[in-house]
């Protein structure tokens, strides 16, 4: 019964990889008209990987980030998880707030709200478009913050799926500005009962 | 160069000095190091979860306290060590998000904590040092050769016991 996951076929992958790019391609369009920037998005990531890995998809468990937390729910409780590496936060917070490229260098509580804002759009964005496609409707909490090592930040989402088995799902897309100044990760990751709930809703059980 | 191990989320590693266990950006989890000072044979061990009855895959018996520890303990005395010996140093079980509501899930740091330091009471193993909760990630390391253990954070200044 564990891990579930690990079992998915190429056309369950082919449909989550599809469901991660419209909704990342909506929450791009949305950070795209906040800051005025071009947005180039990879083709999303659906993997299933041991759940010490997921540190190594954003560069190591030690890389510093800022991270902007959203639980998920609805019929398909899931979490979103959105990782900026600590310089692309710093210059969306420049942009955001209208300052010189470099002049952030901590985050004040402005700062923060700002970012956590972000997610709260990107997040509407995404889960909007997780709607269109699947009509399973979701509703995201309010946003939690926290700047730390990737690998403390991630385990908040690792620790609800090693009680269900070794492996994550995670539907994963990164996306930066064309300047390259800001990348960004964004993580979709479904409860384990949620996964059979979005496949069945776009027909690949 | 002394060898550097690394232990991975959900798991442990046990050898000898010179070499050091290390395991990096522990949040909720727990860094829970056991060492006989004398022979200077110890472990780290990386738990995710306080309890593996509660949950639904516990194969991996390294990813729980009340499983992980004396599996852990086993290896070091098998490895030579005297369990009469030995003595434990822990560190991690942050909440790294907070939100108004406290759920259940968002407290495993905290119940981490608690379940490893009830099952090292248990089997009698000294707890010498500890530092655990706060809302920030932890880097730890023990230095098999003298049994020290440094906790590494983002902007608090490094400790030591």
């Amino acid at each position: 019964m564990s891990d579930d996951v690990a079992n998915l076929s190429v056309a369950q992958m082919d449909a989550l990889r599809e469901i991660g790019n419209v909704g990342a391609g909506n929450s791009a369009t949305a950070l795209s008209q906040i800051i005025n920037r071009r947005i180039d998005m990879e083709v999303p990531r659906v993997s299933v990987v041991p759940l010490d890995d997921v540190p190594e998809l954003v560069g190591g468990p030690e890389v510093m980030v800022v991270g902007v937390f959203l639980r998920v729910y609805g019929k398909a409780p899931s979490n979103i998880l959105f990782l900026l590496p600590k310089e692309s936060a710093f210059y969306l917070v420049d942009m955001l707030m209208g300052k010189k490229h470099g002049e952030t260098m901590t985050l004040d509580f402005m700062d923060q709200s700002a970012l956590m804002e972000i997610g709260n759009i990107l997040s509407g964005a995404y889960l909007n478009a997780l709607f269109n496609f699947t009509n399973i409707s979701l509703l995201p909490s309010i946003p939690a913050l926290a700047m730390d090592m990737a690998g403390a930040i991630l385990s908040v989402v690792l620790v609800q799926l090693g009680q269900m088995g070794d492996h994550a799902l995670v539907i994963e897309t990164e996306f930066k500005t064309e300047d390259d100044g800001i990348k960004g990760h964004f993580f979709l990751v479904p409860d384990p009962g949620s996964l059979d709930k979005i496949l069945s809703a776009v027909g690949v059980e | 160069m002394p060898e550097l191990v690394k232990v991975g989320m959900a798991d442990y590693k046990v050898g000898c000095a010179p070499a050091t266990l290390i395991s990096y950006g522990l949040g909720s989890c727990i860094g829970i190091s056991i060492y006989d000072p004398q022979t200077k044979i110890g472990g780290l061990l990386h738990i995710m979860l306080p309890d593996s009855t509660q949950s639904r895959a516990n194969e991996n018996r390294a990813k729980f306290a009340d499983t992980g520890i004396p599996d852990m303990v086993d290896e070091i005395v098998a490895k030579g060590a005297s369990r009469s010996r030995l003595v434990a140093k822990l560190a991690g079980g942050s909440q790294m998000f907070v939100f108004a509501s406290a759920s259940d899930i968002m407290s495993v740091g905290k119940r981490n904590a608690a379940a490893a330091k009830e099952k090292l009471q248990e089997m009698k193993i000294p707890i010498v040092a500890e530092d655990t909760g706060g809302n920030y990630g932890r880097t730890v390391q023990i230095d098999l050769s003298t049994g020290v253990y440094k906790v590494k954070t983002i902007d608090k200044a490094d400790k030591e016991f």
